[in-house]
């Protein structure tokens, strides 16, 4: 970031933004938006509460276990999609319509198929994530080399030998690139999952925080959510660039 | 069997998908041990003739035999050396000569000593651990040649190994493959459509005409290999080989 021609570094620009928050804050312009250093106090205060961290728990496994199928399911369908024609032909339509859908329009009519707990919000996770990995994984498996398909051919490579030792390794940049634009989606998933739901989880403190107008808790909240988010994806990335020695030589 | 023909080609045609008639018809027995070249046009259906014989592409009509037996796909007893190398770009060296044997089943131990043996045979020792994109070309197919070699196949089949490295390069490689050649008795056919590259490397050139690609003619050469590189290239007989290639490839062009 510059301003009026210094360059400032992102924590110093951080650092600008919260003191113009906390001033914000203390002026009391608005309601909405308490002191910075009042919303830190709180989610101190929120953290290590019995409250928070059952909350917590329950989010947290409920965004583990969505991922997780995710995951599992959309590297599978991703591969299947790649490799016959017949499945790539029949999905490839849905997964594009889903990849850009408002998904959170679905959480009510889960709501009514699945009921109305910590299944929904794992579902809605899993819609959350999957599509995006199912589209990148294909991408990834059709972008693998033919030659080096034929190269391990040539050596007696078994079918399960070409998916596990090529396909899928070959694929692996895609593959995670998707992977991580699914915990970012998941993330949201498990937010706006609990918050249509509202009884359980992290979307039940927002909710009670909201409606009782505990800004500084709320913003603690948000701030905290964020940080999981960004730290989550972080990650992802981190092991992104660990492979991307050989991604950048294809 | 007849013992002095170990890979038979017999009336192979193809004709891709698409209608592009590659091969017409072709006749084709290699003798053992000994080196032979594919020579002929661009496009003329030389790779295309190579994989069928690797088994990877399915002839639309005719047999090839070796050893006496029909194949119906890639064989032990076959090894390819990919003109683009195919290396595994997230493997190591060691693990990339060592593949071939990997998908065997091969335990590591061993795989990784018989590997370095050939990593250090084809002049690499010390790369082992390096990865593909950190060499050059003609490094890099020496380890496509290393992972060919190491599953002890009596047949190496080699796609113009060396048509993506530069001239010195290729002339250092042309020198060692013929040197590592002279002890390994292994039958070896070789895609090219470089003329003197065909005549340095192997008295026996097959001539592929233009697309649909046919046998030719088979030109057997006389050359002494015993001197220097240098004075091969000087033999009376390389020198008559090259030029009557030369002038039989000529009518083919348009
Ligand atoms: N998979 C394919 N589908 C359709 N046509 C193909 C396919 N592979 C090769 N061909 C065509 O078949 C012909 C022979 O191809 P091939 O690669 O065997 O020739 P080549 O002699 O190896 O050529 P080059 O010297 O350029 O390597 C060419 O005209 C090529 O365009
Ligand atoms: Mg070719």
């Amino acid at each position: 970031m510059t301003i009026f021609g210094w360059r400032i570094p992102l924590a110093a620009s951080l650092a600008v933004w919260f003191l113009a928050w906390e001033a914000v804050g203390q002026a009391k312009l608005s309601m909405i938006v308490p002191p910075v250093s009042a919303v830190v106090v709180a989610g101190m205060e929120l953290m290590p509460t019995q409250k928070f961290l059952s909350a917590a728990w329950i989010t947290l496994t409920a965004f583990g276990t969505g991922l997780g199928l995710a995951i599992v399911v959309g590297i599978a369908l991703g591969v299947l999609m790649a490799r016959v024609p017949r499945v790539g032909d029949i999905l490839g339509l849905w997964v594009n319509i889903f990849v850009s859908a408002p998904i959170s329009a679905l959480v009510p009519m889960l709501m009514a198929i699945v009921g109305i707990g910590q299944a929904t919000v794992v579902v809605t996770v899993f819609l959350f994530a999957v599509f995006v990995i199912i589209l990148d994984t294909e991408v990834g498996v059709r972008q693998a080399s033919p030659s080096l398909l034929e190269m391990a051919r040539s050596f007696g490579a078994s079918r399960r030998q070409l998916y596990a030792k090529v396909l899928i390794l070959a694929a692996l940049p895609e593959i995670l690139a998707g992977v991580r634009l699914g915990v970012i989606r998941g993330v949201k998933g498990v937010v706006i999952g609990q918050l249509l739901i509202s009884i359980i989880g992290i979307g039940e403190m927002f909710e009670l925080y909201s409606r009782n107008f505990l800004m500084e808790e709320f913003w603690a909240l948000v701030i905290l959510v964020f940080l999981f988010a960004f730290a989550v994806s972080e990650s992802v990335a981190w092991l992104e660039r660990r492979i991307e020695y050989y991604a950048g030589a294809r | 069997m007849d013992g002095k023909i170990i890979v038979d080609v017999k009336g192979v045609s193809k004709t891709y998908e698409g209608g592009v008639e590659a091969l017409q018809d072709v006749h084709l027995a290699v003798p053992p041990g000994r080196l032979t070249t594919f020579l002929g046009p661009s496009g003329c259906g030389k790779t295309t003739l190579l994989k069928i014989i690797a088994g990877l592409i399915e002839p639309t009509a005719g047999d090839v035999l070796v050893k006496g037996r029909r194949i119906s796909g890639p064989g032990p007893e076959r090894a390819f050396v990919f003109q683009d190398f195919a290396l595994l770009p997230w493997a190591n060296v060691l693990r990339n000569v060592a593949f071939g044997l990997e998908l065997r089943g091969m335990p590591v131990p061993e795989r990784h000593a018989v590997a370095r043996t050939y990593i250090a045979e084809v002049g690499l020792a010390g790369f082992e651990e390096s990865y593909p994109s950190q060499l050059s070309g003609g490094m890099r197919q020496r380890v496509g040649l290393a992972r060919a070699l190491a599953v002890d196949a009596d047949i190496l089949l080699m796609d113009e190994p060396f048509s993506s490295v530069d001239e010195q390069t290729r002339r250092k490689f042309q020198e060692d493959l013929l040197a590592l050649l002279g002890h390994q008795r292994k039958t070896v056919i070789f895609v090219t459509h470089s003329i003197e590259e065909a005549v340095y490397l192997s008295d026996r050139i097959v001539l592929l005409s233009r697309r649909p690609g046919k046998v030719s003619r088979v030109i057997e050469s006389n050359i002494d290999r015993s001197g220097s590189p240098d004075d091969i290239r000087r033999d009376r007989n390389y020198l008559d080989a090259v030029d009557e290639i030369w002038r039989t490839l000529k009518a083919y062009l348009p």
